[in-house]
């Protein structure tokens, strides 16, 4: 069971992920995505604080719009996730590749830097 | 159902229907499993996930999500390991002929598979396969108080 939420603040989109993501479900986070790839936003950020678990499905969605993130000059960050959830990010070395932050507070420093 | 035998060794089975919408029963059913082991959360959560990745694989590329086939996991845990035993019939996938992706290339390609089996290779301690007849059997093995 996956619930996305998504709300906008200044200038960036979060979306809330709640529940589990996994092949059953992963294309929902990839089309919210996608969605957001459509509006011309250039900070995004992912809260994971709800996210009890992730597969390989869910991680490879994110690993494939790092190209268009770059490409298109857009900031993305995922902060809050719990241990469990962080450790299988770090298990293939994709805390290296996109930005998590502990919380929300950090990951907005990010998006606003500079 | 769990059957113990002579205190030594707890034996786990569940039958799977290749739905991708199982994998979250698939999910409930290894954390009873697990749960009277000395493993950390971090480590039961890696176990679930190593298991539930080499299941998709199995639902999805040997049987279409097709929800009239099933796949069979058997569970044998004993102090020192556990073992799941993935047993299918069909076209076999034998994980370990599997060339995985680098990163780079999933990045570059877009494509949004293949990390599946890293992460198994990863987690797991052992992982064997054997393909008799009609029959294939994945065979990830986890020591306890490893990696």
């Amino acid at each position: 069971m996956l619930e996305i939420g998504k709300t906008k603040v200044d200038q960036h989109i979060t979306l809330k992920l709640e529940g589990e993501v996994d092949a059953s479900n992963s294309v929902e986070l990839d089309m919210a995505i996608q969605q957001l790839l459509g509006e011309n936003v250039d900070k995004i950020m992912i809260d994971g604080s709800f996210l009890e678990y992730i597969s390989s499905a869910g991680l490879g969605v994110f690993m494939s719009y790092l190209e268009d993130f770059q490409e298109k000059g857009i900031k993305f960050v995922i902060f809050g996730l719990n241990d469990k959830v962080k450790n299988v990010f770090h298990i293939l070395g994709l805390d290296q590749l996109l930005i998590i932050k502990d919380d929300e507070e950090k990951a907005l420093d990010v998006l606003y830097e500079g | 159902m769990r059957k113990k035998l002579l205190t030594c060794f707890m034996r786990d089975e569940l039958t799977l229907y290749c739905e991708k919408s199982k994998l979250s029963e698939l999910r409930l059913f290894l954390t009873d499993v697990l749960i009277n082991t000395k493993l950390s959360e971090i480590n039961k959560n890696q176990i679930i996930l190593a298991v539930e990745e080499v299941c998709a694989n199995l639902i999805i590329h040997s049987h279409a999500c097709n929800p009239n086939d099933s796949i069979m996991l058997d569970v044998t845990q004993d102090k020192h390991q556990i073992i799941f035993e993935i047993k299918d019939s069909g076209k076999a996938f034998n994980l370990l002929e599997y060339q995985e992706p680098q990163l780079s290339d999933v990045i570059k390609e877009k494509r949004k598979g293949g990390l599946g089996i890293i992460l198994v290779k990863k987690i797991m301690d052992s992982i064997e396969f054997e393909s008799v007849g009609n029959q294939n059997i994945c065979r990830l093995t986890k020591c306890l108080n490893s990696k």
